[in-house]
């Protein structure tokens, strides 16, 4: 019950903080826009309705996948003002606390732009699914999780690295490959509803729930290393 | 001789052991040459006796990079004599890893010309091995922007991580379709390979082994070397102060 009070703590203190400035998510709002825009420049998505079926599904992970990258080393350097990050060693807390609450927060940031980057693809690529469309409804937050799980947990990693920047998504991509493929091949295969996408969410969720206990069980490792 | 410059010398054993594997690998090309021709290749399958070998050790490498980093974090409060020396080897495992990969990538290419008629083929094997490689790619880079203690625990864990990710990367292999030919060795009934090119192919994969197991213990030895010496660096209290602070003092 404490552990929960811990995090819901960390989550509270990451939304006001993001509430009173709002840079995160602005920002993040901003770039996926422009990454959709780009990409309406390599195709024409409305004259080949078929091809940009097939392709937005990639393109929608690939957005966000930009977009979050930007936020989340973000979300950690805030927490290097004033040496907040040595306070939150320094306290009895478990340290996995401050992560699973800051990686809630970020889930809860990317999951605003996904609310409206959802309806803005939709609209410019003249979308409208052939498969199941609900099952976006559970595909989205298990493929959010599985970015930002292990976005979060090497976000943390390349803190106090030189060229943190440069770091997060190097280490990032990589591990989060499996996931990418898992979350684009089932969003197509909603989308122009030609195969069951069940084998890929059921893939997600096996990679959410490895990576997530690997996250909390090393959290306290990459926090404390020096 | 005193036993610094002992230490440094390269050991009669394993010039032995070089000796010995530059025998097996000529032996090794030896049957790689005189196998029989394949039945619709010809020749040009004899590049398998390379990629088979190259490949099969590029997936026993990481293997020992994640024992190392997991033993690492297990010795590094308690023991950290123990724990460099496992960071050594997880570093010389994961180059020997991208090493091998590298040329399994780059046999796997020459021969997909050959067979299928394109260099790459995005199917879902060519892509976990791909993968594979770019695990380890990125391991290393973490390496070159991290340093000192922070470098050893923060890899370590990365190396855990991409440890979890190797298998179920290979996992998918059997949930996409694929265009790789289905495994040759355990695959079904059909796979296997003709009895008479068997040798070539277990020479070659042993005498691989035995270059892969040198080239490790070689960067091993290379990396434990370096660490003595930063560690020398920084507890040598003995050696005599350099003539510039002195004239700077006056």
């Amino acid at each position: 019950m404490t552990y929960a009070r811990h995090v819901l703590t960390h989550v509270h203190k990451d939304l006001q903080l993001e509430w009173r400035a709002r840079e995160l998510i602005n920002g993040m709002l901003f770039f996926a826009l422009l990454v959709v825009v780009v990409f309406s420049l390599a195709f024409d998505p409305t004259s080949f309705p078929t091809i940009a079926r097939q392709i937005s599904g990639g393109l929608l992970w690939v957005g966000l996948l930009f977009a979050s990258i930007t936020a989340l080393n973000q979300s950690w350097a805030r927490e290097l003002h004033n040496s907040v990050l040595d306070a939150q060693r320094l306290t009895p807390a478990p340290a996995s606390a401050l992560f699973i609450g800051k990686a809630i927060a970020n889930l809860i940031f990317v999951s605003i732009i996904e609310l409206v980057l959802a309806p803005v693809f939709a609209v410019f690529y003249n979308l409208h699914p052939l498969g199941q469309g609900w099952l976006l409804l559970l595909i989205l937050p298990l493929g959010t999780w599985a970015l930002i799980v292990n976005g979060t947990f090497f976000a943390a990693l390349s803190l106090r690295t030189r060229n943190r920047e440069l770091l997060l998504p190097l280490v990032l991509c990589p591990i989060a490959m499996p996931a990418l493929l898992a979350m684009i091949q089932a969003t197509t295969n909603v989308l122009t509803g030609e195969f069951d996408p069940s084998l890929w969410i059921k893939l997600l969720a096996a990679y959410d729930i490895v990576f997530t206990t690997a996250c909390v069980l090393l959290f306290e490792t990459v926090l404390n290393a020096e | 001789m005193n036993n610094r410059e002992k230490s440094q010398r390269f050991p009669a054993w394993a010039s032995l052991y070089l000796v010995l594997t530059i025998l097996v690998l000529a032996f090794g090309f030896y049957q790689a040459m005189t196998a029989p021709k394949e039945a619709t290749m010809g020749n040009l399958y004899r590049v398998f006796f390379y990629h088979f070998p190259h490949t099969i050790l590029s997936f026993v490498f990481p293997y020992l990079n994640f024992v190392a980093a997991f033993l690492y974090l297990f010795w590094r409060n308690n023991h950290p004599r123990r724990a460099l020396a496992a960071d050594a080897f997880a570093l010389a495992s994961a180059e020997v890893a991208v090493l091998y990969a590298s040329v399994g990538l780059a046999t796997g290419m020459l021969w997909a010309r050959a067979a299928w008629g394109i260099w790459w083929a995005w199917d879902a094997r060519l892509t976990t091995y791909l993968l594979l490689w770019l695990l380890y790619v990125s391991y290393l880079l973490l390496r070159g922007l991290t340093s000192g203690n922070q470098r050893a625990v923060l890899s370590a864990v990365l190396a855990i991580f991409a440890a979890i990710d190797v298998p179920i990367c290979y996992m998918s292999i059997r949930w996409w379709r694929t265009q790789h030919p289905a495994p040759v060795f355990g695959g079904g009934a059909d796979s296997g390979i003709d009895p008479h090119m068997l040798p070539a192919v277990l020479w070659n994969l042993a005498a691989w082994t035995l270059w892969g197991a040198f080239v490790l213990g070689l960067r091993y030895a290379i990396e434990r070397r370096r660490q003595r010496n930063s560690l020398a660096e920084h507890t040598d209290v003995s050696l005599p102060a350099s003539p510039t602070p002195v004239l700077e003092v006056r």
